[in-house]
């Protein structure tokens, strides 16, 4: 039997994979080597792993901007999450996500980062603020 | 919940205004909807970020794509400048910038230019362009600035990342929402100085540790216990490296900061910042006796008062031959600078003084490949925190020491 989790309705279509859980914060520019697909800011929790095609659940976003456009240029060479789920993201996610058209949503009840763990087979369908552990 | 759209907001989505204009409502729509805005709101000014960099060949063929459409379709409707660029045409060959990103560049460029856009390339517009008003509604498309603009000038944005600030200079407004309404504006976290910041890079240190402690876009700080009033500069620093560390959008300073700083419940015991503090922030990037690869002021980009005191600090030196050290600025500085003799001065000792970029905006990852660079010196607590991901070891220092670090061709 699954196990959903709602949230606030979000961005993007429904998709499904495995989620990568850390309790940290997310930035493109900060956190990534874009062209690895994988974090390498080395005090990031997630320092050396992919992310490609991974559902990433964490808990914020940083500062900075640019993930607003690298999202987006992310996906166009296909070196990208499939999903963003967070606690709560900044503006510059969510308009990163709406521009670059990646899955993303926010707002649970309970951290989300507890919630979700690594591994765990994920559905997301962002119009109906509905995360499904298939899985685990 | 849908949002409110008035009749010409409708004709827009519907395409009547051409395809650059629909683009751009439907983007701000699925924003304004993602957090509640009831509405959109006009702005009086948008900033773009668009570096390439960050946009990559898919952003700039997007750009390229609204730019071909009929002029009266594409033409931005509200002064539009731009955030600092990722290769400044005079300089970069001396960095060891390419050919294909100088390629790049200019093809974006082009692109902006065909909307209307001011390439004023600078993250100090509020020092050097147009200082915004309290209670305007803006769309600025910097971290920094935007914290600027809310919290030492009263006035309203969101971060609007690159293609949301080209959204709302399109349409001419913005989804109402977070720092555009009252409730978000009131203080959540509290914070009490025990000492004053000696120099730029306390200013950054000191707010990189109120926005690592706060740690969310949506928490609003407030900082008493200042002896004296800070310079713009100091604030500068201080703004930047909390939406730095911190996402942080808004704060509040009482007696230096313009909106009275309501609380919206029960006022929280505040977060004491002392010598102590302070001076561990700055030690957790020490390293002293190592080689210095680069050294860069920049981050934010410098006024013509920091412009100054870098030349003052390096008259009759010379920066070390194994050690670059980079200045970035904003056009405007920079033709003041000229004039006034202060480039002369500076680069006379072996540096570089580059024009609207900035050095976490310009393929810092691929200049540290080309140049060898892995030890970065800098009074910019905004830098220090961003670079590491891009396989720089920094170290943060006041300016003076970052001289005499660039001159030894070590950390001192």
């Amino acid at each position: 039997m699954p196990i959903l989790l709602r949230c606030h309705p979000g961005i993007g279509p429904t998709v499904a994979a495995a989620a990568l859980v850390a309790k940290d914060n997310f930035s493109a520019r900060y956190d990534l080597d874009r062209k690895a697909g994988t974090f390498s800011r080395p005090s990031h929790a997630l320092a050396g792993q992919s992310y490609v095609g991974k559902i990433l659940v964490l808990d914020t976003a940083k500062g900075g901007v640019a993930t607003a456009w690298m999202l987006h240029e992310m996906s166009s060479r296909g070196v990208v999450p499939l999903a963003l789920v967070f606690n709560r993201v900044n503006p510059i996610l969510a308009q990163g996500a709406a521009f670059g058209a990646v899955t993303m949503v926010d707002r649970f009840d309970g951290d989300v980062t507890d919630l979700i763990q690594t591994g765990d087979e994920l559905r997301i369908d962002p119009a109906a603020g509905l995360v499904e552990i298939l899985s685990r | 919940m849908p949002m409110r759209l008035t009749e010409e907001e409708e004709a827009m989505r519907a395409g009547a205004f051409g395809e650059p204009r629909r683009w751009a409502i439907k983007h701000q729509i699925m924003v304004g909807e993602f957090f509640d805005a009831a509405d959109l709101v006009p702005v009086s000014q948008a900033h773009i970020m668009a570096d390439t960099e960050s946009l990559g060949e898919a952003g700039v063929a997007f750009l390229e794509g609204l730019a071909t459409q009929p002029e009266v379709e594409r033409r931005v409707r509200v002064p539009t400048l731009t955030d600092p660029r990722g290769l400044d045409l005079q300089t970069y060959k001396r960095l060891g910038q390419t050919e294909a990103m100088a390629s790049l560049e200019a093809r974006a460029i082009a692109a902006l230019r065909a909307f209307g856009v001011l390439m004023t390339d600078t993250c100090i517009n509020y020092q050097t362009i147009m200082p915004p008003t309290r209670g305007e509604h803006l769309a600025m498309g910097d971290t920094g600035v935007v914290i600027y603009s809310n919290s030492v000038f009263g006035a309203r944005s969101n971060f609007e990342g690159g293609p949301s600030a080209l959204a709302a200079a399109l349409t001419g407004r913005t989804p109402r929402y977070g720092y555009h309404l009252d409730e978000c504006r009131r203080p959540t976290r509290n914070f009490r100085l025990t000492t004053s910041p000696r120099d730029l890079s306390e200013w950054g240190a000191l707010g990189g540790m109120v926005g690592r402690e706060c740690g969310s876009y949506w928490e609003v700080p407030l900082i008493e216990g200042l002896e004296d009033p800070p310079r713009s500069d100091a604030l500068k620093h201080f703004g930047a490296a909390m939406a730095s560390y911190g996402s942080t959008a808004l704060f509040h300073m009482p007696g230096v900061t313009p909106e009275p700083a309501e609380w919206a419940g029960a006022r929280p015991e505040p977060v004491t910042i002392g010598r102590a503090e302070i001076d561990a922030f700055v030690a957790s990037y020490g390293a002293t006796g190592d080689k210095i690869d680069v050294v860069v002021f920049a981050a934010p980009q410098l006024s013509l008062i920091e412009m100054s005191a870098v030349a003052d600090a390096l008259d009759g030196r010379r920066v070390h031959a194994d050690t670059t050290l980079l200045v970035a600025t904003s056009p405007e500085i920079k033709h003041a600078a000229d004039r006034m003799g202060l480039t002369g001065r500076i680069e006379a000792a072996g540096a570089v003084v580059a024009a609207g970029i900035c050095f976490y905006q310009g393929y810092a990852g691929e200049l540290a490949e080309a140049n060898g660079w892995r030890r970065l010196m800098t009074n910019s607590a905004k830098l220090v925190n961003i670079i590491g991901g891009y396989g720089y070891r920094p170290t943060l220092a006041s300016l003076e020491c970052c001289v005499d670090s660039a001159v030894a061709g070590r950390v001192v």
